[in-house]
């Protein structure tokens, strides 16, 4: 048995685990990062849009700050965010803007001067301050009071995974590509790392380390129409739940975007509606404002998604062989503007759909596109059950995003969570208590597990299909966990995932090609994703309300005095067909934001019994400490104190134009 | 909306081609496994990229079949290979641009790692770390509170541009000077050499970029032709590159 030893593995390299990685790294920590691909490679680089983060240099982001920023978070997550991690989250966003910028990341900059736009339909000037020139340049993007935006033209994600990614190779890190973790190695209440698959030889290699951190992103893979890249399955999700001890929150929570071409589900970006672009019907007619009056097309994403497939249902849907579907126009925002910030939009309609968005709509429909769920953690990013164990970005529920995330959060969530929990990843392995000694009999024992499991799929003669099983996983999820979900299509759902998870326990491979073999990867995936796909299914038939991208028809109505609480999934038994759940509660009392009126969307909702005694409670203080001249930072502390549970380098305060820092 | 978008939106059923897909197999992890071609047929569908066809062809007639697809959307750079000889993105190649016999093999000059996957990321690694592709900043600490600093928007757009190579390594597979010497940095090198001298935020002289690339396995080994600039998906200025860098090079040491 080969054995590996780091201080601290990271699991995953995109961009949240390749800034954990330069953060431990830094702190003088040996960091290995393992990824599927090359990292340059990894789903990162699809974010097309931009990050978040309250600069406020452009004239449309001017008044903005860390309050607005939290507020649209918190509103956006249909109060399922953690607010404390929210705050943290705000105050850390412009940090990381400005240090990627000093990485050399192009962002694009403000021009002062005249500039036209397009803000709901309409051609009109704006000006842009001298005092902004050459600042980085933020877009209007769903579900935000503020222009907001940070952006590379229409390539962020690609730009920010190039920066970090080279970052990485100046810092000496290592990277072993192709290498897929398929079991984490613990004794039920301690990680030392993992069982990993080198996907060129097939070996299987034992990583032991100090701290080891998940950054696997999203699993959009178990649905059939989806952005998500087809690495996307979800397999760092499935080694923690299938620790036994680590366990995954919120897993119900599926973001569908509403912008996905026909049929293969391509992401086109919110930026095409936060320019001005705009969603029409089978008429011609521009159909989002008769629903969301307040803000039309750049509601947040699940109310634009259950919106459009409203109005599909309706009979308002364009007929096409493959389905029915909407058309986005982005044509209002003129040649020019297409070919320089949206130039990407521009080649993938002219490779996928043969069509020049300038002058032709775009056939969209909502795809599956976020995975709010995830590796359940706490402010620091680590597994409140397994020490040892951490996860970051996508991958994580720590919890930023809550049952909604805003366009735009999650590049930033990246970026932002590998700064905070590389440094508490750093301090853990600081202490001298932390110091592994290395587990040989248990990896030993880890590996030799894995390789049972390998060979009985290679030589079990099992009789089902992995690709068809994946297929068949797929058009369950679609059909009875999508964007409308009600209690007897989960029911459904459930108990034909749950077959199909005991079908997978007997499957056959036709072929034992060594090395990668294709065959074995789907046959291990498939077994880990419908588990997953169990966790998502079976949380969204327990949560009887509507909250966020969660939509039940029999319980529309979000339910604050039953359902104000985290689902957490454990997977106790290795042969149950279900997960175990648990639940958080939420304490209204804690909270800086009650829950209340998203700004868009239904506003019938059932009130928390605190919610008004808090809001009281808040109102008052907020009056008295303004009466007495505090500013907006003491206000905030006096509400919920959150700045000491950032790491120590990054408490300080964000310089604004409107805002300067004294000294 | 015209008559034309409905028309396409409807689309009429017409009856699918058949096609046949040459493919190059060779397992180096099997020592029973010789390199040849092996060809699978498959009826052609609406809008179907070369991407779809593997994927099908895995799924339903050979599941051994090795290839590199992650975005498949033209983003990532994972899935460039030789289509009917040339180096292309197999994801965004639509079949009906092809004829009905389709012939695809890996790219040349890279390590292969089986079929039609081989290994760019080892590749590229070691040419970032040779051309240290990052930005040598004049300051070590930067004071995250305070304000970033501030660039012409006009050059950030001018980097960018540079900046969106995807590191496909269509560029290396079409060059005549890389099939030959195995430390030529290919265009993907040069034009990451144009882009940080383009940065304000580097700290290296031109005389730093000489000592990268002033030498055959740089600049002077270019032949001028230009395979790289003919092939590159993101439409890079590759020549351009090329040529201003080369001048730059000569005049630092005449």
């Amino acid at each position: 048995m080969k054995v590996i030893f780091t201080d601290v593995l990271v699991i995953g390299g995109g961009l949240a685990g390749l800034r954990m990685g330069i953060g431990a790294k830094r702190r003088g920590h040996e960091v290995i990062v393992l990824s599927l691909v090359p990292p340059k490679r990894s789903h990162s680089a699809a974010a097309q849009g931009g990050m978040q983060a309250s600069l406020a240099n452009v004239i449309k982001g001017q008044g903005d700050s860390e309050d607005v920023h939290f507020e649209d978070t918190v509103r956006g997550s249909d109060w399922g965010a953690d607010q404390d991690v929210a705050r943290m989250f705000v105050n850390t966003a412009p940090k990381a803007v400005r240090e990627l910028a000093a990485w050399g990341l192009p962002w694009s900059r403000v021009a002062p001067g005249d500039r036209e736009v397009i803000i709901n339909s309409q051609r009109v000037t704006i000006t842009e301050r001298e005092e902004a020139r050459g600042l980085v340049a933020q877009r209007d993007f769903g579900g935000t009071k503020k222009w907001r935006t940070c952006y590379v033209s229409d390539g962020t994600g690609h730009a920010m995974l190039y920066t970090a990614s080279d970052r990485a190779i100046a810092e000496g890190i290592e990277v072993h590509e192709r290498a897929e973790a398929i079991a984490l190695i613990h004794d039920g209440k301690r990680c030392y790392g993992a069982v990993v698959r080198d996907l060129i030889t097939g070996e299987l290699r034992a990583y032991l380390a100090k701290a080891t951190a998940i950054a696997t992103g999203g699993a959009g893979r178990l649905y059939s129409i989806t952005t998500n890249a087809v690495i996307c399955e979800g397999i760092g999700h499935a080694i923690a739940l299938e620790t036994g001890v680590a366990c995954l929150g919120n897993m119900e929570a599926v973001q569908f975007h509403p912008t996905g071409i026909v049929p293969v589900g391509i992401l086109m970006t919110e930026g095409c509606r936060g320019d001005g672009g705009l969603l029409r019907d089978v008429d011609g007619h521009r159909f989002m404002p008769d629903y969301e009056p307040e803000k039309k097309e750049l509601a947040s994403r699940d109310v634009v998604s259950r919106r459009m497939e409203e109005h599909i249902r309706k009979g308002k849907g364009v007929k096409s062989r493959f389905g029915e579907h909407l058309w986005l126009d982005v044509t209002l925002l003129g040649r020019k503007h297409i070919e320089h910030n949206l130039r990407e939009i521009k080649e993938i309609c002219e490779s996928f759909l043969g069509i020049d968005p300038a002058e032709k709509w775009i056939p969209v429909r909502p795809a599956q596109h976020y995975t709010m769920g995830g590796v359940r953690t706490n402010h620091t990013g680590e597994s409140p059950h397994l020490k040892g164990l951490f996860a970051a970005g996508e991958a994580a529920c720590w919890d930023l995003h809550g049952f909604n995330r805003l366009g735009g959060n999650s590049v930033a969530e990246t970026v932002v969570a590998g700064m905070i929990v590389g440094e508490f990843i750093a301090d853990f392995c600081d202490k001298p208590e932390n110091t592994v000694d290395a587990p040989i009999g248990l990896a030993q024992e880890f590996v030799e597990r894995e390789e049972a499991k390998l060979k009985t799929l290679l030589n079990g003669n099992g009789a089902e299909n992995a690709f068809k099983l994946n297929t068949e996983m797929q058009d369950i999820m679609t059909r009875s966990v999508g964007i409308f979900r009600n209690g007897e299509a989960l029911k459904e759902g459930v108990e034909n995932l749950q077959k199909l998870l005991e079908r997978s326990r007997n499957i056959g491979l036709t072929s034992k090609a060594p090395g990668v073999n294709p065959e074995l990867v789907a046959a291990y995936r498939t077994q880990k994703m419908i588990k997953l796909a169990l966790t998502v299914a079976y949380g969204a038939l327990q949560r009887t309300e509507s909250r966020g991208a969660h939509f039940r028809e029999d319980y529309p109505n979000r339910d604050d005095q039953n359902w104000l609480k985290r689902t957490l999934s454990f997977w106790r038994d290795e042969n149950a067909t279900l997960p175990e759940l648990q639940y958080e509660t939420f304490d209204v009392m804690k909270m800086e934001l009650p829950p209340g009126w998203r700004g868009y969307g239904a506003k019938d909702y059932i009130d928390h019994p605190d919610t008004a005694k808090r809001q009281a409670e808040i109102e008052e203080l907020r009056k008295r400490m303004e009466g007495e001249g505090k500013d907006r930072f003491a206000v905030q502390e006096a509400l919920m104190s959150f700045r000491d549970k950032l790491p120590e380098n990054l408490r300080g305060l964000n310089e604004r134009i409107d805002e300067p820092l004294n000294g | 909306m015209s008559d034309d978008q409905k028309n396409t939106a409807s689309g009429g059923q017409t009856r699918q081609r058949m096609l046949t897909f040459h493919i190059l197999r060779y397992n180096p992890q099997d020592p029973d496994s010789k390199p040849r071609m092996q060809s699978y047929q498959l009826e052609e569908a609406e809008g179907m990229t070369l991407f779809l066809a593997l994927s099908e062809i895995r799924e339903h007639q050979d599941p051994t079949l090795q290839y590199d697809f992650v975005c498949r959307a033209g983003i990532c750079g994972s899935c460039s290979m030789l289509i009917n000889g040339r180096p292309g993105l197999a994801c965004r190649t639509l079949t009906k641009e092809l004829g009905t016999d389709i012939t695809l093999a890996p790219l040349p000059v890279f390590e292969h790692i089986g079929d039609l996957s081989v290994n760019t990321g080892k590749w590229m690694r070691g040419m970032s770390e040779r051309l240290e592709t990052w930005v040598h900043a004049k300051e070590e600490e930067v004071n995250l509170s305070k304000a970033e600093t501030r660039m012409d928007p006009e050059l950030a757009d001018k980097i960018y541009e540079l900046d969106r190579c995807v590191e496909c390594g269509s560029c290396v597979a079409a060059c005549g000077t890389a099939q030959m010497r195995n430390d030529f940095v290919g265009a993907v090198g040069m034009n990451k050499v144009a882009r940080f001298k383009l940065d304000p935020r580097d700290a290296r002289t031109d005389d730093d970029f000489y000592e990268l690339v002033g030498d055959d396995s740089g600049v002077f080994g270019c032949m001028s032709l230009l395979g790289c600039h003919d092939v590159c998906p993101k439409e890079l200025p590759l020549q351009t590159q090329i040529a201003f860098l080369r001048r730059k090079m000569v005049t630092i040491k005449s």
